[in-house]
């Protein structure tokens, strides 16, 4: 599960962006004559309404930063259908807006487990028409097959990217602190108490996602990290509480400006994400180093899909967005951009070698063997799960 | 005030009349009765995995005969579980801790400005309320540039030399008062003001003439006249703030428990929006009775003063 959550400096710099924007607008009306070119513009927007049908769009809802910075402009000159971008940070508020009904949305992006799983079985997809889909071919079976069990004979999804959630390391300020040759791929970094409590002066940061994080503290005591055992969801939580004092603070994508910052030593976080923050501080050029570790005692392998709601406004629109995404030449160009791997393998070798040969982003096959999909939960477990994670969280 | 002379009969002005009264009223019940209610049903309601997540309240079964549901399981669930008790008090004790510093900074600030020379106000007032031409997430953001461990504030204090280690202000409740008091500080000092406008000098004249000293004049004059600006200025900033989410989000340590978080964590993590609702009403309620309760006391006091 990747619960890019509230990556919001992102979000709101879009914001900002589109209030300075506005204010420009403002600014050109001002500097235009009135009688020359505010009267044609004024009819032009009565106008505009007349005219918008004959232009086709879509309307997209992805992820803040999941696309590559052309794709959308691309895909228009291509198929002259005008793509409409809203961005989300978490897949919680992408699920609250789809359940309310009526989102207005052609396509949406979102983790395959345990999220598009209960749209599913909630009915708020329709199925795809792959006649329209002739890429699907070229899809990972091994990822594929991942989804059958959510998806039986793939009716409702067409996988995005995929990645791990694993440990992101200021390489330097660790080896000081544990010692040249400690081992990094470790859960231990955080929940070992020896080691956490020397690492909390450069500071550790967690997911605040329940799910990971039980997940990660099953996963370093040796057992199934999807129990929902109370003597083993019990243990985790003893876990957890242990590392409690040495942990600065729970967030989903503060840790990325942190990372890159130097402002933390360790963080529980998606790979892409940790990437991310490794060619920030490159670019930085301050002597930081983050690395990106799968943990040795297994970690969570997550897909984003892509979906078409049951009330899509325009799904003749998504299947043609979803065609272009299956196209090897644009999915690569993404991957190279948001540090993710794509499913696509006629794709594979179009990625920079640089991603290629990153273990992080395509793991070796016997890292491969340690990383485990979550399972589904009926809502009544998660929410005891969520209620038990908030309690940790304020340390009760 | 004079009233405007009657040129058309009673039946019209009687007309005026309610559609003046009325107006208020359908607002309120449009915007906030109706959602209200709205909201209230959800809340009796159980969750489900449909679209929207929660089941009907009632239900036509054959033969005209209505079922209707209610679960009151949410609201025992709140009452029972001892963490939404703490997240409850945590939170009005935030609101109320915010509300007396906004008042004490907010009160010196607002009587200068009141007794500033006329010329002077206006350029003040821009001030309070310049900031309000950026949005409200923009403002909150910035806090987090200036209290970051590698932040404006430890950047500043450790070039002054008054600290050695930066200071970790960020993610903790500290950073929430700072965030909070800094967003509300105009809310409290708006009202006080246009109160303290209206406050006649000659009073304090008067108090002078009879021999009160300046402080005891405050005391015993200004203060109890500014009354009705420091219940109005304290109720602007006391009831968000309970609810406050972006803030404690942002700014906060994750441990602080707020209702506005669990809120969120109801609503959109556990996509219990029936759980989400009840906390919801529950908030309104304990906003209610101190609101209710200020509005009596405010009602008192007006009739002492005349």
């Amino acid at each position: 599960m990747r619960a890019r959550e509230l990556d919001k400096t992102r979000a709101h710099r879009a914001i900002g962006d589109r209030f300075i924007q506005t204010l420009r607008g403002f600014k050109t009306l001002r500097s235009l004559s009135l009688r020359h070119h505010l009267l044609p513009l004024a009819l032009s927007i009565l106008a505009a309404p007349l005219f918008a049908h004959a232009e086709e769009q879509v309307h997209l809802y992805n992820w803040s930063d999941y696309f590559a910075e052309d794709t959308l402009s691309d895909f228009e000159s291509q198929t002259h259908i005008r793509p409409v971008l809203d961005v989300y940070d978490s897949n919680e508020v992408l699920e609250a807006k789809l359940f309310a009904g009526s989102s207005g949305y052609d396509l949406i992006f979102p983790t395959a487990r345990p999220f598009a799983a209960r749209h599913i079985k909630a009915g708020l997809y329709q199925p795809l028409d792959r006649s329209k889909l002739p890429g699907l071919d070229q899809i990972d079976p091994d990822i594929m097959k991942s989804l059958e069990g959510i998806d039986p004979g793939h009716a409702y999804l067409v996988p995005y990217m995929w990645g791990t959630t694993g440990l992101g390391v200021n390489l330097k300020k660790v080896k000081a602190a544990l010692g040249e040759d400690a081992p990094m791929d470790t859960w231990g970094l955080i929940f070992d108490p020896d080691k956490a409590s020397k690492l909390a002066g450069c500071g550790i940061a967690l997911l605040d996602d329940a799910t990971e994080v039980f997940a990660a503290a099953l996963a370093y005591l040796g057992k199934d990290p999807n129990s929902l055992a109370k003597d083993d969801l019990a243990a985790a939580a003893e876990l957890i509480k242990g590392a409690h004092p040495y942990i600065r603070y729970f967030h989903s994508s503060q840790y990325i400006t942190d990372l890159a910052n130097g402002d933390l030593c360790v963080a529980h976080g998606y790979s892409g994400d940790v990437l991310q923050a490794k060619e920030r501080a490159e670019e930085a050029g301050k002597g930081v180093e983050v690395g990106y570790r799968i943990p040795r005692e297994g970690a969570v392998l997550w897909t984003d899909v892509m979906a078409i709601p049951k009330d899509a406004p325009n799904p003749a629109g998504a299947h043609a967005f979803i065609a272009y995404l299956l196209d090897p030449k644009v999915i690569a160009k993404i991957s190279d951009y948001v540090f993710y791997a794509n499913p696509n393998l006629a794709a594979t070798p179009l990625v920079d070698a640089k991603l290629r040969e990153d273990p992080g982003i395509y793991p070796s096959s016997d890292v491969k063997v340690h990383l485990f999909v979550l399972t589904e939960r009926n809502d009544r477990d998660m929410r005891a799960l969520n209620r038990l994670w908030t309690r940790l969280k304020a340390n009760r | 005030m004079s009233q405007p002379p009657h040129t058309h009969g009673p039946h019209t002005s009687r007309l005026s009349r309610l559609v003046n009264i009325g107006i208020p009223y359908l607002w309120l019940g449009l915007f906030f009765l109706l959602p209200f209610v709205i909201v209230l049903q959800i809340s009796v309601a159980e969750p489900a995995l449909a679209q929207p997540p929660y089941t009907q309240l009632w239900e036509w079964v054959e033969d005209g005969l209505l079922q209707i549901q209610i679960n009151l399981q949410n609201f025992m669930l709140i009452w029972e579980d001892e963490i939404y008790l703490a997240a409850f008090l945590n939170s009005l004790w935030v609101a109320f801790v915010c509300t007396l510093i906004c008042l004490l900074l907010g009160y010196p600030m607002a009587y200068a400005i009141a007794t500033a020379p006329e010329r002077r106000r206006t350029p003040l007032l821009m001030l309070i309320i310049l900031p309000f031409w950026t949005s409200f997430l923009i403002r909150v953001y910035a806090w987090i540039g200036i209290l970051n461990t590698n932040g404006l504030l430890n950047h500043f204090l450790l070039w002054l030399g008054v600290i050695d280690e930066p200071l970790q202000i960020l993610h903790t409740q500290t950073a929430v008062y700072i965030g909070v008091v800094y967003s509300y500080l105009p809310f409290m000092i708006l009202p006080l003001y246009a109160n303290l406008t209206r406050l006649d000098p000659t009073l304090l004249e008067a108090a002078a003439d009879l021999g009160c000293r300046p402080l005891r004049a405050f005391l015993r004059v200004t203060l109890p006249l500014s009354m009705a600006g420091i219940i109005a200025g304290s109720m602007l900033v006391f009831i968000p703030v309970v609810g406050e989410f972006v803030i404690p989000d942002l700014l906060g340590s994750p441990g602080s428990l707020m209702v506005g978080k669990l809120l969120w964590t109801e609503f959109f993590s556990n996509k219990d929006w029936p759980l989400a609702s009840a906390l919801a009403i529950v908030l309104l309620g304990t906003l209610v009775v101190p609101f209710v309760l200020m509005q009596r006391l405010q009602q008192n006091m007006d009739e002492n003063q005349t």
